[in-house]
């Protein structure tokens, strides 16, 4: 595989530098702008920013057109793909037609079920699972076919990601799962919130003791909770995410007006622990509504922009 | 609990418990593995309609029965402890998703235990956690409703994964 389309976000990680990502939901509504807003102020913190794929199975602005809207800001996308909503002719279609327009990263997962969001009586698809996603997509790449045998000219080259959720049962095969996505082609790995850190650790030491870290770059998912309200919302309503008992008091122990900057506090202080878990490449911030504290956040924790090689791949910019 | 769509309608797939203990099911499987007499049965079965058709009827009640069957034809049973992923209302046939409750819980029927989990549970206690581990291929769904007993013993489901590290193509 060739290194000459690596991006940026490809570039961080191989230098070995500590790299951070972010993560917007394009906008519910035809507006590419609201897009290059979101993530223009992110620019020089950030290595690239993930472009959810109608995320919480809710209706919004594509994927593919999002990511083109922040390529347009200056900003590398990481497109990500779920396998709720096409088969697997769609699925390749849309991999296709992201390499052809120079979208770089691609982060695949299974994608939340049509249950939780705004078209509940929608089909669910789930032609392929995440792991069978990225199989195919590393077959596209490196061995220039589709999933049917026929070649691909020219074949795509983008860098493959997968995410984990390092705290679901069943926890002892979390590691061996994110183990196939690895075998299947993923090369790097967001993932899921992480609040709480021992068990991350706990993770991470089985990720290491298969060597995984090795062999595919780890971000470690994180995210400032703004609210008791979204408090209430992690606890209840997002699949597989759990808060434990001493975050959600901290949260609900100060006054009700400091909440959103302890949250922010909080999540700088777990980006610092995670720092130093061996075999963590970098933190992907998830902070769904208040993309715009990101840079406070990495601040907080330490992670100026300078920290950031913003000249690898060079995705030029006035400052 | 949540709006309900076509995820509750009685033909969505729904996790189910296997209603026979892992260690019978491993040892059953011995007894099953192909073999000429069992390639010669499958064949002498595949010769008329009729057979085939009351052979695949049986084999339906049988695992619809045990496993919740939905009669994929290409049963992914051995490398999922005996638990089948079929049921899992997102189909996954390589593990479960990141939206498992702390509490085991699937994400779409939160009173109904994970498949995945479930299958761990069976395989690991058998010492077979690690068949979970291969890649399984897509499904091919112009295959739904056929005998998968038939197609195990002619060993045309000898490409439904590829053993760990294997690199190959998905093709």
């Amino acid at each position: 595989m060739s290194d000459a389309n690596a991006g940026r976000f490809r570039a961080a990680l191989e230098s070995g530098a500590f790299t951070a990502t972010a993560e917007i939901g394009p906008p519910r509504g035809a507006d590419a702008e609201a897009v290059r807003r979101k993530v223009a102020p992110l620019r020089d913190w950030v290595a690239a920013v993930n472009i959810t794929d109608n995320q919480g199975a809710s209706v919004r602005l594509a994927n593919w057109a999002g990511s083109l809207a922040a390529m347009s800001a200056g900003v590398e996308p990481i497109m990500q793909l779920t396998c709720r909503d096409r088969n697997r002719i769609a699925l390749q279609s849309d991999l296709l037609g992201a390499a052809a327009l120079g979208i770089p990263n691609i982060l695949i997962m299974t994608g939340d079920h049509p249950r939780f969001g705004d078209h509940a009586a929608a089909k669910p698809v789930f032609d392929l699972d995440s792991v069978q996603l990225l199989w195919t997509a590393r077959t596209m790449r490196d061995h220039g076919r589709l999933m049917s045998g026929r070649t691909l000219s020219p074949a795509p080259n983008w860098f493959l990601g997968g995410v984990e959720n390092p705290s679901a049962p069943p926890v002892n095969f979390r590691a061996g799962r994110l183990g196939k996505k690895v075998d299947a082609g993923a090369q790097f790995v967001q993932t899921q919130y992480v609040f709480d850190v021992g068990a991350f650790r706990r993770w991470m030491a089985q990720v290491r003791d298969l060597g995984l870290h090795e062999r595919c770059h780890i971000l470690a998912g994180v995210g400032p909770i703004a609210s008791l309200r979204a408090l209430n919302h992690l606890e209840r309503h997002v699949p597989g995410v759990q808060v434990p008992a001493d975050v959600a008091r901290r949260l609900r122990g100060v006054p009700a007006d400091r909440t959103g900057e302890e949250g922010i506090s909080l999540c700088a202080e777990i980006i610092s622990e995670l720092r130093q878990v061996p075999g963590v490449a970098g933190v992907h911030v998830m902070a769904v509504g208040q993309e715009h504290r990101v840079p406070d956040i990495l601040r907080q924790a330490g992670l100026g922009p300078a920290t950031h090689p913003t000249a690898l791949g060079g995705t030029a910019h006035a400052g | 609990m949540n709006a309900l769509g076509t995820a509750r309608s009685p033909d969505a797939p729904r996790p189910a418990v296997p209603r026979a203990p892992a260690r019978s099911m491993y040892l059953l499987h011995r007894l099953l593995e192909p073999n000429a007499a069992y390639r010669r049965l499958a064949a002498w079965l595949e010769r008329t309609p009729r057979r085939r058709r009351l052979f695949t009827a049986a084999e339906r009640r049988v695992k619809r029965e045990i496993f919740g069957c939905r009669m994929c034809a290409q049963c992914a049973l051995p490398s999922a402890g005996y638990a089948c992923p079929m049921t899992c209302p997102k189909q996954l046939r390589n593990g479960p998703c990141g939206g498992v409750g702390a509490d085991g819980s699937c994400e779409v029927y939160p009173e109904l235990r994970c498949v995945w989990l479930v299958a761990y549970e069976r395989a690991e206690s058998q010492g077979r956690a690690g068949d979970l581990l291969r890649l399984q291929r897509p499904v091919d769904h112009r295959l739904w409703g056929q005998s998968s007993w038939i197609r195990y013993w002619q060993g045309r489901d000898d490409d439904l994964a590829a053993e760990p590290g294997e690199r190959t193509a998905i093709t």
